[in-house]
């Protein structure tokens, strides 16, 4: 799947991170190309410009990982990877028609690559090195006493109607975007500050509106994720 | 004065046709932002519907799409639900889609219904 100029820029990104990384490192952008990593997830950018190119993502964009994901998630998720996305990376390749409404068809759905800790250890270091878009979170400010107390459901159900493509727990809420109760120990504060501040600054044909909210109601937005990260869900 | 013109022609068309390249057909923006929840058949039967409060727009329902104006189809695609006093669950799409690519979703949605309102 990876076009010859996609392995050269990989080649040229992996040669040049050796020289800085650290043994760890190295070793992960070795096992990125070793895994075949390219044929599901972008490792240089930019994120797709158009909707053909869009349908056509298999996994996450991994060219800013180390702006958007917790390094100690990576390298437990790595070695039992469990879907974050009910309904696959685009869900438009991954339901079906149903009675009552569409379903997730998943027949089509396909398991992530389970490593070993050694191998996860070393690509979770690896990709914390690939940084783009630092620009869209270095004047991010997360505020984690901007608590939304009992009324963080609220808000994310009703309010903003987040819940439509969200689940907050498993079975309860949408299916077309990543599940949110996991998100907090995913992702790190900033990107999900700066991700709902604007969805398409990263990912510019994303299925995800911007719905223009205040900082306050970001921040409050940020906490009740984290919150929903803190309880155990029995799955 | 004709060489001026000339020139300005130049270096606008590479830039429109960049512009109209970009845009994306109403048929795929649609299959791509608003199946997932008003469904593969435009029904309302969309992926994430099972826990919503509100359930989403029947767009095939010709009686009830009557009732809307294409403005009003256009400022519930662009500002959301809320400035139509509708429901939050459906958001608004100002910064996913051009004023050109909603006019033609408005017009996509008259398709779906099979039905007509313009003047109201």
């Amino acid at each position: 799947m990876t076009t010859p100029l996609g392995k050269w820029l990989l080649l040229t990104l992996a040669v040049f991170s050796l020289v800085t990384a650290s043994p760890a490192q190295a070793d992960g952008l070795g096992l990125l190309n070793k895994h075949n990593c390219s044929s599901c997830h972008a490792l240089t950018g930019p994120a797709p410009s158009t909707l053909a190119a869009l349908w056509q993502r298999k996994g996450p964009d991994l060219f800013y990982a180390g702006n958007k994901y917790r390094q100690e998630w990576l390298e437990t998720w790595l070695q039992n990877p469990k879907r974050i996305r009910p309904a696959g990376m685009f869900y438009m390749n991954h339901i079906k028609p149903g009675p009552k409404r569409n379903m997730v068809d998943t027949s089509s759905l396909s398991q992530h690559l389970q490593l070993n800790s050694s191998d996860a250890k070393s690509i979770a270091a690896a990709l914390t090195t690939l940084k783009e878009n630092t620009s869209l979170i270095q004047n991010e400010k997360h505020n984690s006493k901007l608590s939304p107390g009992p009324l963080g459901e609220m808000m994310f159900d009703k309010i903003f109607g987040c819940m439509a493509c969200h689940q907050i727990e498993p079975g309860f809420g949408g299916l077309s975007g990543p599940e949110v109760y996991t998100a907090g120990t995913r992702l790190k504060a900033e990107f999900m500050l700066s991700y709902i501040r604007s969805p398409q600054a990263w990912d510019a044909k994303v299925w995800m509106p911007n719905a223009h909210l205040p900082d306050n109601n970001i921040q409050k937005l940020v906490n009740y994720i984290i919150n929903l990260s803190k309880k155990s869900y029995d799955e | 004065m004709n060489n001026y013109c000339f020139i300005i022609i130049l270096i606008m068309t590479p830039l429109l046709q960049i512009s109209s390249a970009n845009a994306e057909s109403a048929k795929d923006n649609y299959r791509t932002y608003c199946m997932q929840c008003h469904g593969m058949a435009g029904q309302g039967m969309g992926l994430n519907i099972q826990d919503m409060s509100v359930q989403p727009r029947d767009h095939t329902d010709t009686k009830a799409m009557s009732t809307r104006t294409d403005s009003e189809l256009f400022k519930v695609i662009k500002e959301g639900g809320i400035a139509i006093s509708k429901s939050s669950l459906m958001p608004p799409w100002a910064d996913t889609f051009t004023d050109s690519e909603i006019h033609e979703l408005v017009k996509h949605l008259r398709k779906l219904c099979q039905c007509d309102n313009q003047t109201k």
